[in-house]
């Protein structure tokens, strides 16, 4: 059957997910349009993580189907759809890669066998170095950016995939105010592009300029709708806790 | 002795030729694989993976299967056995691989008990990088030439799974069959070096090359160029140096590379201990 109304970029029907005897998603539904920046609040625990996973397939659904783009998760990913901003704990810095050499490893998806790449690899790479104006950087180690510009070369590598849904596990940890506001302003155009933005946050702060968009999780979907409606006290009362409105005044909540 | 007599000598020794041809293609491959081990956190599993393989190759042998299937298959064996027990009992994954890998490498002491063969237990143990035939050579080279053809088209795959396997999943490559492959090529090259420095120092050139290269430079690339050159100059010393010493080559080989590493520990121009020190100070003046 079909209907007029746009397709969702992800969309999420019922989803339970189980670790054991841990319950992290329960009975999720969820529907996230292009072109907005949607931001997920929750706090440690509340299953955000679980949520990423899931859109990437690294997960499968006790229960409840995924669809990106309307389509299989795993058919999304060969199409290269999906691009992700890893937290930063989980990349070692260390590593010896130059962040050309991070933005090149979105472009794989495209590649033959051996990732060999061709003039167009390398015209995307330099467009998305432009873009999150990192170009002067472009040959350093990546654990020599600071805190800001590292979450944008890993944006960077999105925008070299083309990846058309973007997913940022707590992009502003680490991150200084004025490299917050960079990214913000970045991650709104990309969202002008047409793509579709979910950014995973605990910090509240960042989240009235960034985001079109909030919802809410606690291993459910509590709320899902406009940013100054999800940050009332008794809504994040009811995410965070009794502490919910601390998180807000304080500011402190990494 | 001119200089030059000293390093054509040995030469004139057939068994010296291939001696040094094949621990210099041991060598290659070894310190190939080292740059991902290192970088991945697979030090002890390619500890537990080289000891593990040896029942595997007395059985292939027993069976006159090729070594390397026996390896193979008991490579794999043991990393499922690890991580068998790490996901289903409290006990946590070093202690795992302790027991999964001893088990299975004092198996392999037992077979090669019982079976009647000419392989001396110490050759296996120590390596018998002297007495290598023809026929070893020619065994050796094919499975190296194997290795490192898969390590080099596939680098750019292993490297981003080494970086970001979340990644490597979110594009549709799979980290699962990425990982299984350095598991496998791992297998592969422990049974390559096996007969040169002997199990137990096999895990020293699956793992020193790599190191030292990692304190060198900044770039995965040159790392994939280093290892390689250090780690084949180091076992041509080692080699000499047993011939000119009389004394065990495995061991003089790994001893080599590990004086190297030591040399770039301390000398090593960003990473190593002097020039983090003078970075420091350097920051302090400017400061």
């Amino acid at each position: 059957m079909t209907t007029a109304i746009q397709t969702a970029a992800i969309q999420m029907e019922d989803v339970v997910v189980r670790y054991g005897e841990v319950l992290a998603l329960d009975g999720v539904s969820l529907s996230v349009q292009p072109g907005r920046v949607t931001g997920l609040i929750g706090m440690n625990g509340s299953g955000k993580s679980t949520l990423f996973k899931t859109i990437m397939g690294m997960v499968r659904p006790d229960r409840g189907r995924v669809l990106i783009d309307g389509a299989d998760p795993a058919v999304a990913r060969r199409q290269g759809l999906v691009g992700y901003v890893p937290q930063s704990e989980d990349v070692d810095w260390a590593f010896p890669v130059s962040v050309r050499d991070v933005v090149m490893m979105g472009r794989y998806g495209r590649q033959g066998p051996t990732r060999r790449a061709h003039p167009a690899d390398h015209a995307a790479v330099a467009e998305a170095l432009d873009r999150v104006e990192l170009t002067a950087y472009a040959d350093r180690q990546i654990g020599q950016l600071s805190g800001g510009q590292r979450k944008r070369a890993f944006v960077a590598r999105g925008i070299a995939q083309d990846a058309r849904v973007l997913l940022l596990d707590e992009p502003f940890a680490g991150v200084d105010k004025r490299s917050e506001a960079t990214i913000v302003r970045l991650l709104k155009e990309l969202a002008a592009d047409g793509r579709t933005i979910l950014v995973s946050t605990h910090d509240l702060h960042a989240l009235p300029r960034l985001a079109d968009e909030a919802v809410l999780l606690l291993h459910r979907i509590l709320f899902h709708g406009g940013v100054s409606e999800a940050l009332r006290p008794e809504n994040l009362a009811r995410a965070f806790g009794l502490d919910g409105v601390d998180v807000l005044d304080h500011g402190d909540s990494a | 002795m001119s200089p030059l007599d000293l390093l054509l000598e040995p030469l004139q020794y057939d068994f010296m030729v291939r001696a040094l041809t094949t621990t210099v293609i041991a060598a290659v491959v070894c310190a190939l694989l080292s740059c991902w081990l290192v970088l991945v956190g697979w030090s002890l599993m390619g500890d537990a993976v080289s000891h593990a393989v040896l029942p595997g190759v007395v059985i292939a042998y027993v069976l006159g299967a090729p070594f390397a299937l026996g390896a193979l298959v008991f490579g794999f064996l043991a990393v499922a056995l690890i991580g068998a027990i790490r996901g289903t009992s409290r006990v946590k994954e070093d202690a795992a691989i302790g027991i999964v890998f001893t088990t299975l490498f004092a198996l392999g002491l037992v077979l090669i008990s019982v079976t009647p063969s000419q392989t001396d237990l110490n050759h296996i143990i120590f390596g018998n990088i002297l007495g290598v035939s023809t026929a070893d050579l020619v065994q050796i080279a094919v499975l190296a030439t194997i290795a490192f053809a898969v390590l080099v088209l596939k680098r750019r795959d292993l490297t981003l799974y080494a970086f970001d396997p979340m990644h490597a999943h979110a594009i549709g490559l799979s980290p699962r069959f990425l990982g299984a492959l350095l598991l496998g090529l791992l297998a592969l090259t422990a049974v390559v070096a096996l007969q040169v420095v002997g199990v137990i120092l096999v895990v020293a050139m699956l793992i020193i090359p790599g190191a030292t290269a990692y304190l060198l430079t900044d770039r995965f690339g040159h790392m994939l160029v280093i290892a390689p050159v250090m780690s084949a100059v180091c076992s041509v010393v080692g080699i000499y140096l047993s011939y000119w010493l009389d004394a065990a080559s495995g061991g003089l080989v790994v001893v080599v590379q590990g004086a190297a590493f030591s040399l770039v520990y301390v000398f090593a121009p960003r990473h190593g201990l002097l020039g983090k020190h003078l970075t420091a100070r350097r920051r302090t003046v400017t400061a």
